[in-house]
């Protein structure tokens, strides 16, 4: 068997072309993540750290965007058709567009996914929002609230659910489409995919264990928000128990 | 910054689009392979979507396959098939890209059948329609809004992610954004993604016309700037339209 790579190592060294069929290429290798668990974690970090900046950015810029364009019916319009042709336009050609301004860098990649969880993200939070029926906003004027704390306290907490279901697509999108960030050298595990599997002879384990954490990540992810939404709800748990 | 003049510049130069894998080949490459890819899925997709629509079963089954096919990276498929026997030849990319293009196909189109108003399939029923006549004359047609956005939102996901099949084998239009930055010419690297971009948006735009023209009357709502959200507070479950970026 020889150490898991040394196939690929191999070839490049000497100048040989290998042929695939020749050189042991397994679908599955559990010592090669053990062997190469050193270049992974990097990589895993970063997925990690570009997903969650990207959300986060996202919420916070969202969150204005959706409350300006429920403010006006003359803006949703716009607001929705622009997203619209954001969500459109496919991710490498996002980050092509973006790539003139900030080159080969984790900017370049975070400004492309803040982009499409923004999208994702405000059209939630405005559903959200408009889900809030106007008889409680205007119990809650008549009970003297201003808008501030009307928003805090009334409509902000019967947005959650939307807000939060927004959150949890916009995140587990945002863990897949790091990926694509490899075309300019920060994608995360998809460094491992495309640059330790595909441009590495084809080799096949790196391509599986890439593929693999990024489902269990964009999963885990998912049910910790999932999990953060059931303590910050709690009259939502006491209706389904009921 | 000149790297959009250097790509208005790159693509006002005819060589670029009739040379040998120019533009013009690749983006011929790039529609055959979403094509076929969106081709495929609808044959898998709808009459697997009709079956469960109409008898109601699998609802679980396919807001599961649409909410698991989010969390997977196309990119991650796309480089499976490539490793696979299939290898280069046209075959892994189309089949990688069908396999994303079947959860839009079949959620919309079993949440379109279960929409069909329950007392028009009762009356159908009681004016003597078989189940084939329901199916075909009633509720079909009653769908027909939501089967259409399922397959425009599957082929403007396709002709997105068949860009991305230009990082691995495929000579797709993302194999001149690939070059450009292989090349360090950011002229080239943006020119490509106008090209993509551009057969995104007129993918969307053509599949919406398409949808308006054949859906008759009052339901004829579904242009792109009124889609629904990803998510709806109520019913949410039920209600999972497929909608990633990709």
């Amino acid at each position: 068997m020889g150490l898991p790579g040394s196939a690929a190592a191999l070839a490049s060294a000497n100048g040989l072309v290998l042929a695939v069929e020749e050189a042991p290429n397994p679908w599955f290798d559990g010592s090669w993540a053990v062997d190469n668990w050193s270049t992974i974690m990097p990589l895993l970090g970063q997925h990690v750290r570009l997903t969650v900046i990207s959300v986060l950015l996202g919420a916070v810029i969202a969150l204005p965007l959706a409350l300006l364009a429920r403010r006006s019916r003359f803006l949703t319009g716009p607001v929705l058709g622009l997203s619209t042709i954001v969500y459109t336009i496919p991710s490498l050609a996002m980050f092509a567009f973006i790539s003139p301004f900030t080159g080969l860098s984790e900017t370049t990649v975070i400004i492309g996914l803040v982009l499409y969880s923004l999208v994702i993200l405000v059209r939630n939070f405005l559903v959200g929002l408009q889900s809030v029926p106007p008889d409680v906003r205007e119990a809650a004027r008549g009970m003297g609230y201003g808008s501030g704390r009307l928003f805090l306290r009334v409509e902000l907490p019967l947005a959650l659910p939307a807000f939060l279901a927004g959150l949890r697509i916009a995140t587990v999108s945002t863990v897949a489409l790091v990926t694509v960030g490899v075309i300019v050298g920060q994608g995360g595990l998809g460094q491992l995919i495309i640059v330790n599997g595909f441009g590495a002879n084809y080799y096949r384990p790196p391509i599986v264990f890439g593929t693999l954490a990024c489902v269990v990540l964009a999963l885990v992810a998912d049910q910790l928000l999932a999990l953060a939404g059931r303590v910050a709800t709690p009259w939502t748990r006491a209706r389904s128990a009921s | 910054m000149n790297a959009f003049g250097d790509a208005i510049t790159y693509l006002n130069d005819p060589f670029n689009w009739t040379r040998p894998k120019g533009i013009l080949e690749l983006a011929a490459q790039h529609l055959v392979i979403s094509g076929l890819a969106v081709g495929i899925a609808l044959l898998v997709a709808l009459p697997l979507a009709v079956w469960l629509g109409h008898t109601g079963h699998g609802g679980a089954f396919t807001v599961g396959i649409s909410n698991v096919s989010r969390a997977i990276p196309t990119l991650a498929i796309l480089t499976i098939f490539a490793v696979t026997p299939l290898g280069f030849s046209i075959w892994a990319p189309v089949i990688a890209l069908a396999v994303f293009a079947v959860p839009p196909v079949l959620a919309n189109t079993y949440v379109g059948f279960r929409e069909v108003d329950r007392d028009v399939v009762e009356a159908a029923r009681g004016m003597g329609m078989s189940t084939g006549q329901l199916v075909r004359q009633v509720e079909f047609p009653l769908a027909l809004p939501l089967i259409m956005t399922g397959i425009r939102t599957a082929a403007v996901q396709v002709v997105a992610t068949a860009t991305l099949a230009a990082l691995l084998a495929g000579g797709t239009l993302g194999a001149i954004i690939r070059s450009g930055f292989g090349r360090q010419d950011y002229g080239v690297v943006v020119a490509g993604a106008l090209l993509v971009a551009g057969l995104a948006l007129l993918t969307e735009a053509v599949l919406a016309g398409i949808s308006w023209l054949v859906t008759p009357g009052r339901k004829r709502a579904a242009l792109p700037w009124s889609r629904r959200p990803a998510a709806e507070p109520a019913a949410a479950s039920e209600r999972v339209l497929v909608d990633t970026p990709l």
